[in-house]
């Protein structure tokens, strides 16, 4: 079997990915339905103001769901814009420094968010 | 066909990319990219609104205000803007996914069905910010 791995590595080929364009649809899907049962929420009868707002998000089962959203988000937008640098971006060194900042600028806002969510 | 050959100019670049006329397809892919770029730059002024609308009452006053009377130094009608920009990018966004996923759900990928539901896209996307910018702006 010939070599495939460090500069013998194929990058070309089946397969090669699929996991970030599968991820890419699973958290979309997530955050779609997100979207709708915030929105039925939101549409119900009745003056909106604090306290219903707020009260959307503090059962347990919506933090939840907002959590799993946040975190969908992170890493849908990761392979988003992952693929923009890719696209773009063709020095090696100045690509590493711009995943490492879109790293930096997502976890810390999902970290935020979060930290939001559960003070609630 | 060796005197087209001769005639072909290189490797293409952005500049010579503006110059064909994009199909509504195209426009939806660019646009699809550049409104996630939007969404991921103004992500902390999202979360921002989040804090400050769930996190008190106090907060929430500081929420509402920002349409009113702006945040610091960024007048209210800048922050109703960035908003719309928001609100037009999420539309957008979600209807070419949606259109995605629709495509790969069905494998309906004809020239026809593609030209369809691109135009349907940014058409829907236009309408629903034009009809909620008109509430942002207070227009009803």
């Amino acid at each position: 079997m010939s070599t495939n791995f460090g500069s013998k590595r194929i990058v070309v080929g089946a397969h090669y990915g699929m996991r970030d364009w599968l991820s890419q649809r699973v958290t979309a899907t997530l955050m779609a339905l997100f979207t709708l049962v915030l929105l039925v929420q939101l549409l119900l009868p009745g003056p909106l103001g604090y306290d219903r707002w707020a009260g959307i998000f503090a059962t347990q089962w919506m933090k939840v769901l907002t959590f799993v959203v946040i975190v969908s988000l992170a890493w849908h937008a990761w392979v988003g814009v992952r693929d923009i640098w890719m696209d773009y971006v063709k020095p090696v060194g100045v690509r590493l420094v711009l995943q490492v900042a879109t790293i930096v600028w997502l976890v810390g806002c999902a970290g935020w968010a979060v930290q939001v969510l559960w003070r609630l | 066909m060796a005197e087209m050959t001769k005639q072909r100019p290189g490797t293409m670049r952005l500049i010579d990319a503006v110059k064909y006329r994009l199909p509504p397809a195209g426009i939806v892919s660019i646009l699809h990219r550049i409104s996630g770029a939007l969404m991921f730059v103004l992500l902390p002024f999202v979360i921002w609104l989040f804090d400050a609308s769930v996190t008190s009452e106090i907060s929430y006053d500081r929420f509402t205000s920002a349409f009113i009377a702006g945040i610091g130094f960024v007048p209210a009608w800048f922050v109703k803007l960035v908003v719309l920009a928001l609100i037009w990018a999420y539309l957008l966004h979600f209807i070419a996914g949606v259109r995605h996923l629709w495509m790969d759900v069905t494998h309906s990928v004809s020239k026809q069905q593609g030209h369809s539901s691109a135009v349907f896209t940014l058409a829907a996307s236009l309408l629903l910010t034009l009809a909620l910018g008109a509430k942002l702006f207070g227009l009803y």
